[in-house]
């Protein structure tokens, strides 16, 4: 083979071993880094896989919230409407966290159902709703009168 | 300014002249703008000189209407004019002055008011020294600049005008700007950070000026490096603010948290690092022509993409304050139109640049592509990290966050390996490097750094009670050394050759932000490994260590400000008996709004940083607390301030400000022998 050539298949192969390399670990990182978002009604009904890091939202429920009297032990409940979910919490609660707001919570589902909760986001200024919540709210909504109907 | 005086009582339903007529300039900035992108663009096919000058007028007229605009706003602010929507939900009575000014650009439309004006800048910036460019080029890049413009403007006017009306019954009082955003970090952060993404649209701009012209050379290249420079030292800047504020600020002791907005300013930054560093290559030594017009139209296209991920509200983010539909669809055509138009000229016109310039062994310009090879990859990895929820949600494929663990296990080896092929390029010269010479060389500091990385982190532990022995501050400090230790060396083998004063700035500036560099990484690195932090229940009078430090919580009292009742905590700090500062944290109630917000006391240092925040009340006199000791983390500011200071040393190198008459469209080599002994 021409010199040329084989210096240019060799940087062919080289690109082609080095991108899918990258791909295969970038692909690999993401599956082992994402969360995914479930309303209190999906982890309710069981759909929320146990032990694996996942992250819930809804609304925290009115005179839900229970301080521990001696560590910062927290727990409270988020409902979508439909379903409500207990989260345990040890540590500062956000600025903008509040009976009635809107919260995110990330953390692991345990055999009761509860979320040990890792993370607590509040939304960051009076108006706003994060869109996650926002979204599970509706559509526990709409199944809430889909499922009206049947029953 | 009589005009700008509300007319009738400033109470009621007061008729006010000043919205108006900003509104209107921002009407005639957005004409000027359409001059401007077709009438010299048409000029410069047809040879018509008189409509090439015109570029450099107009561009001037739109700086002076935009900045009217921005001027009016500003003054709506600052007399309370609550008959602006805009001023209304974000601002009030009895905010502070200084915020009623940094107010303007707090949320959606003052921002896009402030990216066009910074926008305008830029363009007049380029009208005024462009003087010494042939003008077919300067015409047609002032035309693009313009086309730019021209989408922002519509985009404003047709979906974000912040002159918007609350008439007929403008309101007694604001609803308050967002208490987060009332700090002087914000007074600052945005337009610096703009400066730095619009700043991207003057390389983007000559290089499709040079596309359409198909000239493309050194000389085009070295038109570039001031531009790129300057813009790179805001980006630079504008982030490092960014993340400061997020430590004192919101983030509870955190500094970067791969949020999507902080991930939507580093991507612009990590490619417009990768251009300053080919289009060096392109100046010196004519190659990677194709390449340095690429990295210009994706630096400034991820500007955008930025912006688009920002404003359209498609993030759940801290920055999302507002999300509407209408606007998200308008940024993403204007964006796609931008990319797909550019992408398309540089398929079409592109390949013919083509260079052909050898160059072996470890020379600067492998030390070059391996360096963008680095950044354009880390690029890519943040770009899928952050984008991947957006398709994915989209697709229906669930809602889901990527975790920092992800952006971690990618850009933390890769920017050890770029410090590690930084510490060879510092003694790299061009064309033809030996690799054999690099390494006698390399080996006595390889030597130095590994011993000083694998001994420092033993007595730093102790220093910080660090539980065992950290891997990653012996890499951090292996890497830092490397990297100072070969750029000093390269300095004592120069001065051999040349006495130092005679080095040119560029290369001063080089060393400045490469050992920036270095220092951001010491504090990334070292405040990562040794960080210790405690979030407890404390009571009046409780003491507890953390890190060799002794916290006391001595004292609480109420304290009212003009616009916020705040909850102060004493925290009296010592160590071994020796009192060190006494920290007071705040909990601060905002009056209008009623928000709630956490203001961190820090004691500051170069080698630790002592952080203490107060949490919630939570019975009788106890208190949720956060107490941290952050070692090192003041360097990871300090490096970014003096990357920064590095860029505006370079940006000082003489050779930029020759005012030399090029002959309009000939190819010159602009070489000069003199210099080409230190490059």
């Amino acid at each position: 083979m021409h010199a040329i050539r084989k210096q240019r298949l060799q940087w062919v192969i080289f690109t082609l071993v080095a991108s899918s390399t990258a791909i295969g670990l970038v692909v690999y990182t993401l599956g082992q880094n994402i969360n995914y978002f479930y309303t209190p009604s999906q982890i309710a009904r069981g759909e929320a896989p146990l032990g694996v890091p996942v992250r819930a939202g809804g609304m925290v429920v009115r005179g839900s919230l229970v301080r521990d009297s001696e560590s910062l032990d927290v727990a409270f409940d988020v409902s979508d409407g439909v379903a409500q979910l207990r989260v345990e919490y040890s540590g500062i609660l956000p600025d903008l966290f509040g009976e009635g707001q809107a919260a995110i919570v990330a953390g692991v589902v345990d055999a009761d159902a509860i979320l040990q909760a890792t993370e607590v986001l509040a939304k960051h200024d009076e108006n706003y709703m994060p869109p996650e919540v926002a979204d599970a709210m509706g559509e526990a909504y709409r199944q809430s009168i889909g499922s009206g109907g049947d029953y | 300014m009589q005009w700008a005086r509300p007319i009738g009582n400033r109470s009621g339903r007061g008729v006010i002249i000043s919205p108006e007529l900003g509104h209107v300039a921002l009407i005639i900035a957005l004409c000027l703008a359409l001059l401007q992108s077709s009438i010299p663009l048409l000029g410069s096919y047809l040879g018509v000189q008189r409509w090439m000058r015109l570029a450099h007028s107009l561009a001037i007229g739109h700086l002076v209407f935009v900045g009217i605009a921005f001027g009016c706003l500003v003054t709506a602010f600052m007399l309370d004019d609550f008959s602006l929507r805009y001023v209304v939900d974000n601002s009030n009575r009895s905010l502070p002055t200084h915020f009623k000014f940094s107010a303007v650009w707090s949320a959606h439309e003052g921002s896009l008011l402030l990216w066009a004006l910074v926008l305008a800048a830029w363009g007049a910036g380029v009208a005024i020294f462009s003087r010494s460019l042939p003008l077919v080029f300067s015409a047609r890049a002032l035309s693009v600049l313009a086309m730019i413009a021209v989408g922002f403007g519509l985009f404003m006017l047709l979906t974000s005008n912040p002159f918007e009306r609350t008439l007929p019954f403008p309101p007694e009082n604001g609803s308050d700007l967002n208490p987060l955003l009332q700090d002087i970090g914000l007074i600052i952060h945005p337009p610096m950070l703009y400066m730095g993404y619009v700043g991207l649209s003057v390389p983007f701009a000559f290089a499709i000026a040079a596309l359409l012209g198909g000239q493309f050379d050194s000389a085009w290249a070295r038109w570039c490096r001031p531009w790129i420079n300057v813009a790179w030292v805001f980006l630079t800047l504008g982030i490092t603010l960014g993340s400061w504020w997020a430590y004192y600020e919101l983030g509870w002791g955190g500094w970067w948290f791969w949020d999507p907005v902080e991930n939507a300013s580093f991507m612009p930054w990590l490619v417009a690092t990768a251009l300053m560093h080919s289009v060096a290559a392109t100046e010196k030594r004519g190659v990677f022509r194709s390449w340095t017009l690429l990295l210009a139209i994706f630096a400034f296209s991820l500007s955008l993409l930025g912006t688009f991920l920002v404003r359209s509200g498609v993030l759940t983010s801290v920055h999302a304050f507002a999300s509407d539909p209408e606007r998200g669809l308008f940024i993403l055509i204007f964006l796609s139109l931008v990319i797909g138009a550019s992408l398309l000229l540089f398929a079409l016109r592109g390949p013919a640049m083509n260079s052909k310039s050898a160059y072996t062994g470890a020379a600067r310009e492998v030390m070059i592509l391996t360096n963008n090879f680095i950044l354009v990859a880390a690029m890519a990895m943040i770009l899928i990290g952050t984008l991947y929820p957006l398709v994915a949600d989209a697709l229906q494929l669930g809602k889901i966050s990527v975790g920092p663990p992800y952006f971690n296990f990618f850009f933390v080896p890769l920017s050890l390996v770029l410090m590690a092929c930084l510490g060879i390029a510092a003694s790299s010269r061009w064309r033809h490097t030996a690799v054999d010479v690099v390494a006698i060389r390399a080996l006595i500091p390889m030597v130095l750094s590994l011993l000083l990385g694998a001994l420092l982190p033993i007595p730093l532990g102790i220093w910080f009670s660090a539980a065992e022995y950290s891997i990653i501050a012996a890499l951090t400090l292996a890497a830092v050394f490397w990297v100072v230790i070969m750029s000093l060396q390269d300095v004592r083998l120069k001065a051999q050759s040349v006495p130092l004063t005679r080095l040119p700035a560029g290369y001063w500036g080089m060393l400045c932000a490469h050992c920036g560099l270095a220092l951001c990484a010491l504090g990334v690195g070292l405040s990562s490994a040794y960080d210790s932090q405690r979030d407890m229940r404390m009571e009046l009078g409780d003491v507890v260590e953390v890190a060799g430090y002794t916290f006391e919580f001595s004292g609480l009292n109420e304290t009212q400000e003009s616009n916020y009742r705040a909850t102060r905590g004493l925290i009296a700090v010592s160590q071994g008996g020796r009192p060190i500062a006494t920290l007071t944290p705040e909990k601060r109630h905002y009056q209008s709004g009623g928000q709630v917000m956490t203001e961190a006391a820090i004691d500051a240092g170069l080698t630790r940083d002592l952080f203490v925040a107060l949490g919630e009340p939570l019975s009788g006199n106890s208190w949720a607390i956060r107490v941290q000791v952050k070692p090192f983390v003041r360097c990871i500011w300090l490096g970014g301030l003096m990357m920064g200071i590095g860029g505006l040393i370079a940006v000082a190198d003489k050779r930029y400000r020759r005012r030399k008459k090029i002959p309009s469209m000939k190819r010159n080599r602009l070489v000069e022998p003199a210099l080409e002994v230190f490059k």
